[in-house]
């Protein structure tokens, strides 16, 4: 096991490396003299020159792409080319709000899921089944960010339950800060909750068909008894693993949906800095969601070892 | 002497005839197939006729006939510009299709290249290609149009090149695994004994018979690189003005929910209808060219 963990965690350091050198390519040494883009191109070469001393772009790349890492791994992410002010700080404002809207979109995508998916499932081939089936294939279909314009119509515009936007914060009490982000987490979790209930459906009826399934109806146990006590734990492997690899579709779905209703989280961090020519603070906010995007799926993969251990034998 | 050629001419004809004919008497009694395949044809009709008519220009802009609602001259309306919707939404559907397909193209053919090479040279070439895509599975279509934009601007072009970024370690993987099966079956067995190269048993064995499998894979990547291109039209970062776009339209359209609220429903039910439609072609053709897959799912 810890052979499996170890090559495990060697792969996760060799791809963030990987994505910090194409990051660190493609937002740094491509893009030109970020100096130059900030000053735009009527700016006199003296003070394009001054700024790049004062940026640090005069240094060698591979000066600046150790020292971007170094001040990483100390969580010195530098200063915003525009504010002044530290990358870390900016990125953790917006994180109070990126992070629980993310995890609140992922108990609903789950909660969702697993009702609707296991409901089909013990219906197989009813009227039941077709219905949620039909639903799931409508609900991959629709566009997240368009779902969310249509639930802003119906609850903001419509009945004027909820804001159409903005975000209230967190001192006004947690319940304030939860309906802020109730609409944006439902729109988020549509999509993956289709997804997830098909998944959990087809890994529900894989296991209903199992021998030892059948072993304990032939015992004596109902099907709602065989279903809970016995299926269910069986299924939940490959249901886990979606589960791990739609956290991180989430964590990039928030991009979209924080600029749908106005959200100050990272997402609209992103584009206020492209719009601003603030590379640095574009780079760092890539880096982390691409970061997080990989340890999910690698906590995922481990996980996955632990709960079916025949996983690291196909994999060593 | 002549009977017997006609035979043989014929008889190729007829067992090369059989299966397409076979394929489509199925097809057509295959629900999701002819559902899938109706809205699909309907948007690719959509794009095609925009391109001899659309009922006004979509570019002209008349701020006199803005926020009509639908009449016998604008159908769908006019939005803030004074723009007819559905000469948006047609024009609109050539952009979809054009990054669609575009971007599709590059992971397919990105993809099956690399996947072909891993699956026939094993060894350290497929541990770095394999490698390689999973530096590129970091980066959701989003996250490198994000990067491309910052650093190139935003554009078609970009939005183009990010999705099929996206695209490539999707079809590497899956090109990989199928090949891989078809590697260790005997018949390739017996194209190695008689003196066949590995370039030409992939060609010429390993490419057709996992052929099914990437027709289906491209048709629901179709699908995802529609839902990836609206989005990254929604925020600004795909399509640009004065370019009808069904993202961009979304975007125009929500800043005036309250006054003119049936302008947000027509594009975004043109992109729910277009991946709708590729989804259940996907299915169905799945069904259709592999049935094991289809009993498996």
């Amino acid at each position: 096991m810890s052979l499996f963990v170890l090559r495990r965690i060697l792969t996760l350091a060799a791809t963030l490396i990987g994505a910090s050198l194409i990051i660190f390519l493609v937002l740094d040494a491509l893009p030109g003299n970020a100096a130059q883009m900030l000053m735009g191109a009527d700016a006199s070469p003296d003070a394009v020159s001054a700024l790049t001393v004062k940026l640090g772009l005069d240094q060698p790349l591979l000066y600046r792409y150790a020292h971007w890492i170094g001040g990483m791994l100390v969580g010195d992410l530098g200063n915003s080319y525009v504010y002044g002010t530290p990358v870390a700080g900016l990125i953790a404002e917006r994180l109070v709000l990126t992070i629980p809207l993310a995890i609140m979109s992922m108990l609903i995508t789950v909660v969702l899921a697993l009702a609707t998916g296991i409901y089909a499932a013990a219906n197989h081939n009813k009227i039941g089944d077709v219905g949620v089936m039909s639903l799931t294939q409508i609900g991959i279909a629709l566009p997240t960010f368009w779902f969310a314009i249509l639930l802003i119509l119906l609850f903001a515009v419509k009945l004027r339950w909820l804001s159409a936007g903005g975000f209230a914060g967190w001192d006004d009490g947690i319940w304030e800060g939860i309906r802020s982000l109730l609409l944006p987490a439902i729109s988020l979790a549509l999509v993956q909750a289709a997804i997830l209930a098909r998944v959990t459906r087809s890994a529900v009826l894989e296991v209903l068909r199992e021998d030892f399934v059948r072993t304990a109806r032939a015992k004596g146990l109902s099907k709602r008894e065989a279903l809970w006590s016995h299926v269910l734990r069986n299924a939940m492997i490959p249901v886990m693993t979606v589960m791990g690899l739609q956290f991180a579709n989430l964590l990039a779905g928030t991009i979209v949906i924080e600029n749908v209703f106005y959200l100050p989280g990272l997402g609209r961090l992103i584009f206020q800095s492209i719009a601003n020519r603030d590379l640095i603070v574009v780079r760092n906010c890539v880096m982390l969601l691409a970061a997080m995007v990989v340890t999910v799926n690698f906590v995922v993969d481990v996980l996955y070892a632990f709960i079916d251990p025949r996983i690291k034998v196909h994999n060593l | 002497m002549s009977g017997a050629t006609t035979v043989t001419a014929d008889t190729p004809t007829a067992t090369s005839r059989r299966p397409a004919a076979g394929f489509w008497r199925r097809a057509l009694r295959h629900r999701s197939f002819v559902l899938g395949g109706t809205l699909v044809l309907l948007v690719f009709v959509a794009a095609l006729v925009s391109f001899v008519w659309t009922p006004w220009s979509p570019y002209d802009i008349d701020m006199a006939a803005k926020l009509k609602p639908p009449s016998a001259a604008h159908w769908l309306g006019t939005d803030a510009f004074g723009r007819d919707v559905v000469s948006l939404l047609l024009v609109g559907a050539r952009s979809t299709i054009l990054v669609g397909v575009i971007a599709v193209g590059i992971g397919l053919s990105f993809g099956v290249c690399l996947g072909l090479t891993a699956a026939a040279r094993k060894g350290w070439v497929a541990e770095l290609i394999m490698r390689m895509s999973d530096f590129t599975f970091a980066f959701p279509a989003i996250l490198s149009a994000i990067m491309l934009a910052a650093a190139f601007g935003p554009g078609m072009v970009t939005s183009i090149i990010a999705i099929g970024i996206f695209q490539i370690p999707i079809f590497v993987r899956i090109t990989r695994g199928s090949a891989n099966a078809v590697w260790a079956r005997e018949f390739v067995l017996a194209a190695r004994a008689s003196g066949k190269g590995t370039l030409r048993i992939t060609i010429e064995h390993v490419l057709p018979n996992i052929l099914s499998v990437l027709i289906v894979q491209a048709t629901i990547q179709f699908a995802l690189a529609i839902l990836a291109e609206a989005a990254l039209s929604y925020l600004g970062l795909g399509t640009q003005p004065p370019q009808p776009s069904w993202g961009r339209m979304l975007n125009d359209a929500q800043t005036l929910l309250f006054e003119e609220p049936s302008l947000a429903v027509y594009p975004g039910a043109a992109i729910a209808i277009a991946v709708l439609g590729l989804n259940l072609l996907g299915d169905g053709l799945r069904d259709l060219l592999d049935p094991r897959l289809a009993r498996e799912r």
